[in-house]
């Protein structure tokens, strides 16, 4: 008991580097993953090819060695360099994107082609159709899978301790070795993530509820 | 005043031509009825006014613009020319209300209350203020309509195409939703209706135009196509559906 308490606080620590890296990652995934999914559907073949490739390099490719390529990789690069919060958050997001284009591209997809004709016969431009009309319509759709991405990247995030980024999983290595309690250390570390996840569910479907489709 | 003019219209998906060649005037405040059997390309004829497919050959002029130049600004065009379709289109996650003002507040840049003001005048035209708040799924298929309707006219468009508005209706709701048209025809709009309502195509139109095989087959007052049918296509058709 007496080491969880003494270990807790670098827990915490590590938990506030952990949500940091996740809320920047995830918010320029899904920027990145938005941007992508129109690439993919939009009606020139160069770009509908950049996404694929850039959707099949990474689906096709550990996360690991994403991670390993971009912070060792590009750094020995020697115009480049990225300290390890950086390249972790980068490659996040990257990873991020490449999945979530594929759920934006099949949301926006999903929605009746109807929507649009109507939208353009009403002189509305492609922009104002994609942005009034189907992607908020989208949005509501992609909802539960979108909080499923989000939820293997905030673990995946945990990987990032392997470049030395102090993260929870970080905290809790170090604590583990430095209190010889490794199944108490890991088991707290374990209900911290369960914890946190549990409430970013709650949340997604709070919102859920909240934009349910009429 | 010529509202429309298609010259030698052709459409084609891929290797399936499905305008051959049309041509027809639609001048101002007509109503023209296009009937015709299902895949004769009525529908296609009138998406290919707005340019919701893209044309293949020929011309189409609206106003005396050709839509078929790639230069037209067709979004500027397609303020002038309203559409109603078959499936409503109505846009779900948006109130009645927001439906019919979207358009003239983004498209036009109208501020909200202008534009509010004019929506409720056109939802008590079709019959609907009181359901100024609702969410289309609330709505039943007629009413959902009058909204796209209405929706339609907010951009004060010089021409209204119907495709096929009352076909995905239940029977009593036809008649709602044929009134409002028949306001709007009364009132003077240009109308181009696909329907197989041959009643309505009957008493509205001042021309109907009779679709078959990617061509206009016919096309002729209401009293003579359909009293004095020239073609034996027309007569076969006519004999089917009166």
């Amino acid at each position: 008991m007496e080491t969880i308490v003494n270990a807790f606080p670098y827990l915490m620590e590590g938990l506030q580097v952990t949500l940091y890296i996740f809320a920047i990652a995830i918010v320029f995934g899904f920027l990145i993953g938005l941007v992508v999914a129109l690439f993919r559907l939009a009606p020139l073949k160069i770009l509908n090819w950049i996404a694929k490739i850039f959707v099949d390099a990474i689906r096709g490719t550990p996360f690991i060695v994403q991670l390993f390529f971009i912070y060792f990789g590009l750094n020995s690069l020697a115009f480049i360099s990225l300290d390890n919060t950086t390249a972790g958050i980068v490659t996040v997001a990257i990873n991020a994107g490449a999945y979530f284009s594929e759920i934006i591209r099949a949301g926006i997809q999903s929605i009746d082609k109807g929507q649009t004709e109507a939208a353009r016969s009403l002189g509305l431009n492609s922009t104002q159709n994609m942005r009034y009309i189907i992607l908020p319509q989208a949005f509501r759709r992609m909802l539960p899978t979108i909080t499923n991405q989000a939820i293997i990247s905030l673990k995946d995030t945990s990987l990032l301790s392997v470049i030395g980024v102090a993260d929870l999983t970080q905290e809790g290595r170090i604590q583990a070795s430095a209190t010889f309690d490794a199944f108490n250390v890991y088991l707290i570390l374990g209900i911290i993530y369960f914890v946190i996840i549990y409430l970013l569910s709650m949340l997604a479907s709070f919102v859920e509820r909240k934009f349910v489709l009429r | 005043m010529t509202m429309i003019r298609v010259e030698n219209l052709k459409k084609s998906f891929g290797n399936l031509e499905v305008i051959k060649d049309m041509s027809t005037v639609v001048e101002e405040k007509e109503v023209i009825c296009v009937i015709g059997p299902s895949g004769s390309g009525k529908s296609t004829f009138l998406r290919c006014l707005n340019r919701l497919e893209e044309i293949t050959g020929g011309h189409v002029y609206i106003e005396g613009v050709d839509i078929t130049d790639p230069k037209v600004d067709i979004n500027k065009i397609r303020q002038d020319v309203g559409m109603v379709f078959q499936q409503f289109n109505l846009f779900p996650h948006k109130s009645v209300l927001e439906n019919v003002i979207l358009a003239p507040m983004k498209v036009k840049k109208s501020d909200r209350k202008a534009s509010e003001k004019k929506a409720y005048e056109l939802l008590d035209k079709v019959g609907l203020r009181e359901k100024a708040k609702a969410y289309p799924g609330e709505l039943s298929g007629g009413q959902k309509q009058r909204v796209a309707i209405a929706r339609a006219l907010a951009m004060d468009p010089k021409i209204m195409l119907f495709d096929e508005p009352t076909s995905a209706l239940d029977p009593e709701m036809v008649g709602d939703v044929l009134d409002v048209m028949k306001q709007l025809a009364h009132e003077g709009m240009t109308m181009v209706v696909v329907t197989h309502e041959m009643g309505f195509a009957a008493e509205m139109g001042d021309r109907v135009l009779f679709i078959d095989g990617g061509y206009i087959v016919e096309e002729n007052v209401p009293k003579e196509l359909f009293g004095n049918p020239q073609h034996e296509r027309t007569k076969a058709f006519l004999s089917k559906v009166l």
